[in-house]
């Protein structure tokens, strides 16, 4: 009995035997794609590149409330 | 608020911007040509049967992909500063680059990743046809995801087809065509793309003609400069008409940014256009603003006006003109009346904030309908940035870099017309080999047309500040309030993590080069 279906075993097989055949070139190019996306994604965007309004208030009124303030001139409730 | 913000944190935000831009430039425009080149090289093969032009394909499709591996996710780097450095910005823009920036990524992760491993996984275990199939759509697909960007980049440079919501101080889109064929964006689209083209087509010429030189690879290096010729050849004519078309719509919806990258100060009819150019120092000022002026110059008579009007009479406003210090009768709405009709903007969008705090419907409901008046949008929030600005002359771009950018990449640009059509020349005479001289230009190409293609975007961006939304946004409103020092310093990691990313490139490129085709 087959667990999975032809055409998915195809996939696999074809990314894998692409993948173990890969030439000198390309392991080093994976290496180096691998890498980057480390650097990228679990160092630049978890510690230095976080979305500031995400980061800093709740929801989207605040957000819109935020950014208004910053577009226009200082006003208080007593103005 | 914004008017305390730190000039520092501006600069390094900018720099930062430019810096991871110009390193991703220098990985897609290989992408965009190189893709197209192998897909012809490989139909040939295919209509042939040639098992040469196979083992050319794979050539290309090696250095295509160590490019292409390399290039992976430096763009995505632009999306975090938008979120970290530039957040008045992101949100500003609402949902404009939503859209084109969600189908640029589902058509880059679709299309080019699954048939990018047909590409390279492929060979001999699917159809020759479909390889070849593969190869196409990865060509296609890679332009096209450059599509969206570049209507999400022509959207700032000529915002059209949004409305802007008080309420949520965000553009919203309600016009998608009017996003996609902003004639800014068509332009933009066709003289990248075919800018791309021929930068790939300079590569192979280049390295090609290293082959040559060495006496290595004479059929493929033939080969290649045959193909790469002719399609170098259609593409740099392309990115001519295209750039010249290009160039007008610009003189319509950024005529600073025009007259910055012709130096042009003195609006007149039967404007010369400037084919070579050094800038000096002016005594004259406009404002507090230095101005320059020409040391020497080469100059075509009238023909910056014929190309701008089509007519040597036609009159091209100079950037005295644009400040409202031209002569009278050629004035245009000044930057000063800019700053008051950009001014009263703000001030209705303040008075709104301030009926929404204090819940006064009955003046919110006004204020809403005069952002929705025709009058008010077209004469007051369409110059909503002006309203940043401190002074009128802070709206006038570096000219100096502007016009150095722009005529470096025009005179570059037609270097490569020449480098192609001799390239076809002494090719089909059988002499390529005999002219060493050309083999040496062709390869120092290479560098030139990479900095050609920089210099477009050089232009592109330097020229349109101060603005990030043209009119609508300035620079300086659109930072997040972050330290500078915060900046400078992902600055520094991005210029180690790009500088490592470019040397790993050209470093196992040049192996792959030196090791040639596989026999």
């Amino acid at each position: 009995m087959k667990i999975i279906p032809e055409p998915f075993n195809n996939i696999f097989r074809f990314y894998y035997d692409g993948f173990m055949n890969m030439s000198d070139w390309g392991k080093k190019v994976w290496i180096i794609i691998i890498v980057k996306l480390i650097i990228i994604f679990a160092i630049f965007r978890l510690f230095f590149f976080n979305d500031f309004l995400q980061k800093n208030f709740d929801n989207d009124n605040r957000r819109s409330e935020y950014v208004l303030d910053q577009l226009t001139v200082s006003t208080t409730a007593d103005d | 608020m914004i008017e305390n913000v730190d000039l520092s944190l501006v600069d390094w935000s900018r720099a930062q911007f430019a810096l991871t831009a110009m390193y991703h430039w220098i990985f897609v425009p290989l992408t965009l040509g190189l893709s197209f080149i192998i897909a012809i090289m490989e139909t040939i093969y295919v209509r042939t049967g040639n098992e040469n032009w196979k083992r050319v394909t794979k050539f290309w499709m090696t250095l295509f992909g160590i490019n292409f591996a390399i290039g992976v996710a430096t763009g995505i780097i632009l999306e975090f500063e938008f979120g970290t450095n530039w957040s008045n910005y992101s949100w500003f823009v609402g949902d404009i680059f939503g859209a084109p920036l969600a189908i640029e990524g589902i058509l880059a992760f679709f299309l080019e990743s699954t048939f990018v491993a047909v590409m390279f996984f492929g060979w001999n275990k699917v159809s020759k046809k479909f390889h070849l199939a593969s190869s196409w759509l990865v060509a296609i697909g890679a332009n096209l995801s450059a599509l969206w960007i570049l209507v999400a980049n022509a959207w700032m440079q000529n915002p059209v087809g949004m409305t802007f919501n008080p309420d949520t101080a965000r553009n919203e889109m309600i016009d998608f065509w009017a996003v996609l064929f902003n004639p800014v964006a068509v332009q933009k689209f066709l003289h990248t793309i075919t800018s791309g083209f021929l930068l790939g087509s300079v590569f192979v010429l280049g390295i090609s003609s290293w082959f040559l030189l060495k006496k290595r690879e004479e059929w493929l290096a033939k080969r290649s400069i045959l193909i790469a010729g002719i399609f170098g050849l259609i593409s740099i004519l392309t990115v001519i008409y295209t750039g010249d078309s290009s160039a007008r719509t610009i003189s319509k919806v950024q005529p600073m940014k025009f007259a910055a990258f012709e130096a042009h100060y003195a609006g007149k009819g039967n404007a010369g256009l400037t084919v070579f150019g050094i800038l000096k120092n002016s005594e004259k000022k406009i404002g507090e603003k230095e101005t320059k002026e020409f040391a020497m110059r080469i100059q075509v008579p009238a023909l910056l006006s014929i190309m701008t009007g089509g007519d040597s009479d036609f009159y091209v406003p100079g950037i005295e003109d644009l400040m409202g210090v031209g002569p009278e009768e050629h004035q245009q709405l000044s930057v000063s009346q800019k700053m008051e009709n950009g001014k009263y903007a703000r001030e209705v969008l303040t008075d709104y904030k301030r009926a929404k705090m204090i819940k006064d419907t009955a003046q919110i409901r006004i204020i809403r309908d005069i952002f929705h008046d025709r009058d008010f949008i077209e004469n007051n929030f369409r110059y909503f940035g002006y309203a940043f600005l401190k002074i009128p002359e802070d709206a006038i771009p570096n000219v100096s870099v502007a016009f150095y950018s722009f005529h470096l990449m025009v005179l570059l640009g037609f270097f490569f017309l020449i480098v192609c059509s001799v390239a076809l020349y002494i090719l089909f005479r059988g002499t390529l080999l005999k002219n060493r001289w050309f083999l040496w230009i062709a390869i120092i190409s290479i560098p030139l047309v990479y900095i050609s293609s920089e210099s477009g975007w050089v232009l592109a961006e330097m020229g349109r500040q101060p603005w990030i939304i043209q009119d609508l946004m300035p620079v300086s409103a659109a930072v997040t309030r972050l330290t500078a020092g915060s900046v400078l310093t992902t600055f520094i990691l991005f210029a180690v993590l790009f500088t490592s990313l470019l040397f790993a490139e050209v470093s196992i490129m040049i192996r792959q080069i030196k090791t040639g085709p596989k026999h």
